[in-house]
C-alpha cells in the first residue's frame, strides 16, 4: 500500500465524513464550515490526480467565495442558533430511503459494468492538469463558451443586483 | 488507482446531497447540499480525464486526450459561481418577505 493510495484513502474518508456532518449538524454556521472541509479534500483528490489548476481554482472560488458568501447570508440573517424546525420523522427517514436506494442502484450499475472494470485513473503524473496546457486548449478551442460564460457572470451579477435590491 | 473508487465516492457524495435535500427543511442547507453534488461531479469527470488521459500519455507525454473534461469542471465552477449569486439573492429577498427560510413556507407561489 503506497502513500497514493493511503492518500486517496484518507482523503475520501475526510469528505464523507465531513458530508455526514453537513447534513447532521443542526447549526448552518458549522454545515458551512463543515462543506469547507469537504472541499479541502475535493482539491486533495485534485492534486493527487495532478490537476493542479482545477485545485487551487476549487479552493479560491468554492472555498474562498462561495462559502465566504454562504457565512455572509447566514449571518446577515442572524441564523447562527439552531432555530430549524422539526421535520417529520417519516419525511425524513423517506428521504433516507430513496437517496439510499439511488445509492444502491447506482453502485450495483457501476460494479456490473464491464468497461469500467479494468480502467483506472492516472495519479501523480500526466501534465493536462496543468495550467498552461489547460489555458492553450481553453484559448484555442474554447474561446466562445469562455466569452459567453462571461455574458452569463454579467447577467448573473445584474440578476442578483436586481432582486436583492429593496423596491 | 482504479476509476471504479472514483466512481463510488462521487456516488457517495451525491447520494448524501440527495438525502440533504430531501431531508432538510433550511433552504440555505439545501443550497449547500446542491453545491456538494456539483462537486461530486466535478471530482468524477477530472478521474474520467486522467482515465482517458493514461493511455494516451503513455504513448506520447504532451499529447492532451482527455483535457476537456478538466475544462467542463471550469465551466461547471463558472456556472455554479453564478448560480450561487443569483440564488442566495433569492433566498435573502425571500426572507425580507416572510422572515422564514423555512422551504415548507414556500409551497404557493402566491403571497
Amino acid at each position: 500500500m503506497g502513500v497514493t493510495s493511503i492518500l486517496f484513502w484518507s482523503l475520501s474518508a475526510l469528505a464523507l465524513i465531513s458530508a455526514i456532518m453537513v447534513l447532521a449538524t443542526k447549526n448552518p454556521v458549522h454545515s458551512v464550515l463543515w462543506l469547507i472541509v469537504v472541499f479541502f479534500a475535493i482539491s486533495g483528490h485534485y492534486i493527487l490526480l495532478n490537476a493542479q489548476f482545477l485545485a487551487i481554482v476549487n479552493l479560491i472560488v468554492y472555498a474562498g467565495a462561495i462559502m465566504v458568501l454562504f457565512l455572509f447570508v447566514i449571518m446577515l440573517m442572524n441564523l447562527n442558533t439552531a432555530t430549524e424546525p422539526k421535520k417529520n420523522l417519516w419525511m425524513k427517514l423517506a428521504g433516507i430511503i430513496s437517496g439510499g436506494s439511488l445509492f444502491l442502484i447506482l453502485i450495483s450499475v457501476v460494479r456490473s459494468s464491464v468497461d469500467m472494470s479494468q480502467k483506472s485513473a492516472l495519479v501523480k503524473d500526466g501534465n493536462i492538469g496543468l495550467i498552461d496546457t489547460l489555458g492553450k486548449v481553453l484559448f484555442n478551442e474554447y474561446t466562445i463558451p469562455f466569452e459567453i460564460s462571461s455574458i452569463l457572470f454579467l447577467s448573473a451579477m445584474v440578476g442578483a443586483v436586481v432582486i436583492g435590491k429593496k423596491n | 488507482m482504479p476509476i471504479q473508487y472514483y466512481i463510488a465516492l462521487s456516488v457517495c457524495l451525491f447520494c448524501i446531497g440527495i438525502v440533504g435535500v430531501l431531508t432538510r427543511r433550511n433552504v440555505i442547507i439545501i443550497f449547500m447540499c446542491i453545491e456538494l453534488m456539483l462537486n461530486s461531479v466535478n471530482l468524477l469527470l477530472v478521474a474520467f480525464s486522467k482515465m482517458y488521459n493514461a493511455p494516451a500519455f503513455a504513448a506520447n507525454p504532451a499529447s492532451t486526450v482527455g483535457i476537456d473534461g478538466q475544462l467542463f469542471v471550469f465551466f461547471i465552477m463558472v456556472v455554479a459561481a453564478a448560480e450561487v449569486s443569483v440564488g442566495l439573492a433569492i433566498i435573502v429577498m425571500m426572507y425580507r418577505n416572510t422572515h422564514s427560510i423555512d422551504v415548507n413556507f414556500l409551497n404557493r407561489l402566491k403571497n
